[in-house]
């Protein structure tokens, strides 16, 4: 069974690949959504497409399948509608398919279900991904902040700190937030002493 | 009593005006309804998740709902269409370079005759190997339905002698600037971004080509009616009063802020304000035109789903997807559109309620007196350019005239 997958995101295609070659379907083309998509999905000729639910492509895609000589019987979005459960879970983890008619629900599902399970990861690494940058983002304004105390009260780094704890504690708010309002008055007020 | 909330899906155009508006100026909480808006960026992404239940309504192309009912392209899903969010308020947008050819002045023209002389650039054109491209919002639109009307009507032929593709309304522009497509049919702001990214030039608005021309609807599936048909109810009173509201002397400023918004448009408040006070800048740089009637939301009983709409919209499909006219398909489509849940839930509003639920459909020259049964409704020219009517009750005589 081919499969082609077109992303906006090329880390999510690889990811999507990877699991899909795990589960020994290994005949897929990637798609270039960056290139001629009409050319690449004719030239390829697959069975099922899996495309990102947000794909800003998608109502050239379906058009492209209505008149489509080269994937000659009509396509709808999952063989079997009635399973509104798997069709849900498709639609919350953004992954929308592509299936040439006359495919079993059987061959299907199997495929829609495990792309539903690698956008999930997908989301998940995304999520640990932003929290990793926001934690770096807030050790470097507790740096800054850190910095700008030890120069104006002439105080070492572990007093620096200190201070900060305390205020945080006291105001009941997040070290990062006491910082970045440190630095935020700096670059407002810094030539003022 | 508990708010029913209603997730409904949007696409960033102007004309999902009706429930942002009915959500952020409390209209919807007047009448004891929530709505909770979800923007997509292609009108496939809207209807999946109205199809799957992800949302409960959405701000959809009529087509592509009579489409959805019919099931052109995927199994058939019951669709309903209780109101109309709007006429009209699309606009055909050429490449600078086509517009030079055409020769497009700076007033808005003659469908006709910008018709006759892009029909020797067509020619010309397809001749030299490279046919005119233009770029329509989605294959089940009114906007390639109305580009197509006009196309034939001036005799070029939409298949054979230009190309006809699709691209997303936000990406419209891009398209046209990229130089992939010579023009776009798509509705506003995104002519209007065309215009000031100095990329296109506007030539006709789509209410030149049918005066009065259903454009966005609100589509539900048909069982959300039958489950939730009080709440629907409350639903379409709030959106017909935040219509009354939108059509107000000195609303148009705030609605343009509003709408402009990141989280709904994330255009130009300009182009914005522009759209819903029915001005258009055709030319870059050029003073924006008044053009009455460019979007039409309220007047006239502007929101009302007449059925000979939903017909006209069939007769379309059949003519451009060459398929036979099948009596149970006609009889589904026109039954999309519900003038009965839209009476039901302005019964006793003091809005007019037209007395018939179809009519013909580009009939009427000189704003004309229309039974009601409640209200007083006067309906203002519907004609095409043409000069044809519809007659919902011989779509097949209507088609049989044209070939």
């Amino acid at each position: 069974m081919r499969i082609a997958i077109i992303d906006t995101s090329t880390t999510r295609a690889a990811i999507i690949s990877d699991g899909l070659r795990e589960a020994g379907l290994d005949d897929l083309v990637l798609i270039d959504p960056a290139g001629a998509l009409v050319a690449q999905i004719e030239a390829a000729k697959p069975e099922v497409i899996l495309v990102n639910l947000e794909n800003p492509s998608r109502d050239l895609l379906e058009d492209f399948f209505a008149m489509s000589r080269a994937l000659a019987r009509p396509i709808a979005m999952f063989v079997d509608q009635s399973d509104t459960e798997a069709t849900g879970a498709a639609i919350d983890a953004g992954v929308s398919a592509y299936v040439v008619d006359g495919l079993s629900k059987q061959r299907i599902k199997p495929v829609i279900d495990l792309a539903v399970r690698r956008f999930q990861a997908f989301s998940r690494l995304q999520r640990e991904l932003d929290e990793a940058k926001n934690a770096l983002a807030e050790r470097t304004v507790i740096d800054r902040a850190k910095a700008i105390l030890m120069k104006r009260r002439t105080i070492d780094e572990p007093a620096a700190y200190a201070l900060l704890r305390g205020q945080a504690m006291r105001t009941n708010r997040r070290i990062a937030e006491i910082a970045e309002a440190i630095v935020t008055s700096d670059a407002l007020l810094g030539d003022m002493e | 009593m508990s708010v029913e909330t209603f997730r409904i899906g949007f696409l960033p155009l102007v004309d999902a005006a009706l429930p942002i508006l009915a959500h952020e100026l409390g209209f919807a909480a007047r009448e004891g309804v929530a709505i909770e808006l979800v923007r997509d960026m292609t009108w496939a992404t809207v209807r999946d998740r109205l199809l799957y239940g992800h949302t409960d309504a959405a701000h959809m192309i009529a087509p592509l709902a009579i489409a959805t009912a019919l099931g052109r392209d995927r199994p058939a899903v019951p669709m309903a269409v209780p109101f109309v969010l709007g006429l009209n308020g699309n606009a055909v947008t050429f490449s600078v370079a086509l517009a030079r050819d055409v020769g497009l002045g700076d007033a808005l023209g003659d469908p006709a005759v910008i018709g006759a002389a892009l029909r020797d650039v067509a020619a010309a054109r397809k001749a030299a190997g490279k046919p005119l491209r233009f770029g329509v919002v989605h294959r089940y639109s009114s906007h390639n339905y109305m580009l197509r009307y006009w196309l034939a009507g001036v005799g070029i032929r939409p298949d054979a002698d230009v190309e006809i593709v699709v691209t997303s309304p936000p990406f419209a522009a891009d398209a046209l600037a990229a130089g992939e497509v010579d023009g776009i049919c798509v509705g506003e702001p995104w002519n209007s971004i065309a215009v000031e990214r100095g990329v296109g030039h506007i030539a006709l608005a789509t209410a030149q080509i049918w005066r009065r021309g259903v454009e966005k609807v609100l589509a539900m599936r048909e069982a959300v009616i039958d489950e939730r048909r009080d709440a629907v109810e409350a639903l379409l009173r709030a959106l017909h009063a935040a219509a009354a509201h939108f059509v107000e002397p000195g609303t148009a400023e705030e609605s343009a802020d509003i709408l402009a918004r990141p989280e709904y448009l994330g255009a130009s408040r300009d182009a914005v304000l522009r759209a819903i006070t029915d001005r258009i800048r055709l030319v870059p740089g050029s003073e924006p035109i008044h053009y009455p009637d460019f979007m039409f939301q309220y007047r006239e009983a502007a929101n009302f789903p007449w059925r000979s709409q939903a017909a006209w919209l069939y007769s379309q499909m059949l003519r451009w997807d060459r398929a036979d006219y099948s009596a149970a398909d006609a009889a589904t489509a026109a039954a999309v559109f519900r003038p009965d849940v839209y009476r039901a839930a302005l019964a006793g509003s003091g809005a007019p309620l037209p007395g018939a639920s179809s009519k013909l459909e580009g009939g009427i020259g000189e704003p004309l007196g229309a039974g009601s049964t409640q209200g007083r409704l006067v309906l203002g020219s519907d004609r095409f350019f043409d000069g044809r009517a519809f007659d919902p009750d011989d779509i097949q005589g209507y088609l049989a005239d044209f070939s």
